[in-house]
């Protein structure tokens, strides 16, 4: 299994039956492919979105239905519109229950680095920082460290920020971690590493309070 | 009363060099294409333009920016368009970063008469630097003030002459905000009704919100990502 494919099926996991779910751009839209069986999720995407079905079939594209990534996509039953207005509402007002977005960088406070990185243009946040601020919960979807093994999951992060104390948990390919007031909480491991290579991956304290689980 | 006009081109007509004009659109979907296209071909100059995204090089409202334009851009994402990177990179540009839902509720209170608001978004990052924060509580909030503009460009699905508007499905995005916030609003539509054959209870942008409706004489509604599924074998 990829690296990709283990941390989203992971994160499937976190879905409770009628939450209202916005996934982030890229991995994190990969979610939605391992929804378990019998849990019935709505998805929200910020231009206006609420019920977001699959892509569409060749003879079902309507170019008047894109996700949060201008990607095209299809409704289902019960599918509704809003205007952006009243998207961001849903956001800000705790009426999403979880979003599961990339990262840059994550610190021990649970704060957030995703939208840029300074020396190269700023592209901008588009809606990841209503977004953290907004949802019931934070989920991190990324690969442990940088493609040169740089660490991500920081004591503090370096980058400029999307959100201070905004992330719940932190999935990678090797580490479930929960974001406490204590500090990062390492509850699970990739059922082919140990503790000590989770340690080394990893730029922060983490904390134990058992013998973490195997995913 | 009959809001009518003939064209884009009509309205175009009515904007100074030097306009603050809001687009709606969400990338390339629920653009006021027909608007953009006149003014493009008016070579109105030195514009403000607020909008979500700078669309793509050679469409939307990168069309105005291909050409010099716009000299000021107002959105939250503006990583889809090469030419507006070499043109922010080289300076000739100015452009202004806003969180997408701060800039949704920007323009929201600009409609609707308020004078500000305080937002959870953004706390503690680059973009409250220099702004009010207040504790309300026990959370964090950031002052962010209304944003209003001159005219603003509406696309929306279908209008009567009294400018009353409906949209279609993600289409609808900022454009019924943007319809609130500007002094003077053109609303292109794909179909142009009588008044009274849009349904009372299903009309997004009452008429009051809309100065001038115009019929769009072609929609190319481009797509930015053609993303498809094949049919499987059961």
């Amino acid at each position: 299994m990829d690296k990709r494919e283990r941390i989203v099926r992971r994160i499937a996991q976190e879905l409770h039956d009628g939450d209202y779910v916005n996934l982030g751009i890229g991995m994190p839209t990969l979610v939605a492919n391992y929804v378990p069986p019998g849990v019935d999720i709505t998805l929200h995407s910020e231009n206006g979105m609420l019920g977001v079905g699959p892509y569409p079939l060749e003879s079902e594209i309507d170019p008047d239905i894109v996700n949060a990534g201008k990607e095209i996509v299809t409704e289902l039953r019960g599918t509704s519109y809003c205007s952006s207005a009243d998207s961001f509402a849903m956001v800000r007002g705790g009426h999403i229950d979880m979003t599961v977005l990339g990262a840059l960088e994550v610190d021990e406070a649970g704060n957030l680095a995703n939208w840029m990185v300074p020396g190269k243009m700023m592209k901008g946040m588009g809606g990841a920082m209503d977004l953290v601020a907004g949802a019931k919960r934070v989920i991190i979807a990324m690969e442990h460290t940088t493609r040169d093994g740089g660490h991500k999951i920081l004591k503090k992060c370096s980058l400029p920020l999307t959100g201070t104390n905004v992330v719940h948990m932190i999935v990678t390919e090797l580490a479930v971690i929960d974001v406490t007031p204590k500090g990062l909480v390492l509850r699970e491991m990739a059922s082919d590493t140990t503790v000590d290579a989770v340690k080394k991956a990893t730029g922060a304290t983490l904390l134990m309070e058992e013998e973490p689980a195997r995913f | 009363m009959n809001k009518v006009l003939k064209s884009a081109e009509q309205a175009v007509a009515m904007i100074p060099d030097g306009a603050r004009i809001m687009c709606g659109g969400f990338g390339l979907c629920g653009l006021p294409e027909n608007l953009i296209r006149a003014l493009h071909g008016r070579g109105t100059r030195n514009l403000t333009i607020i909008s979500n995204n700078p669309g793509v090089d050679d469409f939307g409202v990168g069309m105005l920016v291909r050409t010099k334009q716009v000299a000021h851009f107002i959105g939250s994402y503006v990583g889809e368009n090469k030419e507006f990177e070499r043109q922010a990179i080289a300076g000739e540009i100015k452009y202004t970063l806003v969180p997408q839902g701060t800039f949704a509720e920007r323009m929201r209170a600009a409609g609707a008469g308020i004078g500000g608001f305080f937002t959870p978004t953004g706390y503690g990052t680059m973009i409250a630097e220099g702004k009010e924060t207040r504790v309300i509580d026990g959370r964090n909030y950031v002052l962010e003030m209304p944003l209003h503009a001159d005219f603003a460009f509406v696309k929306a699905y279908k209008g009567d002459s009294k400018g009353n508007l409906i949209y279609r499905k993600t289409a609808r995005n900022f454009n019924p905000v943007m319809a609130t916030a500007a002094k003077v609003t053109f609303a292109e539509v794909e179909e142009i009704v009588e008044p009274g054959e849009l349904d009372p209870d299903a009309i997004v942008t009452p008429g009051i919100f809309v100065t001038h409706v115009l019929k769009g004489a072609y929609y190319e509604k481009r797509i930015e990502r053609r993303t498809v599924r094949q049919l499987q074998a059961v």
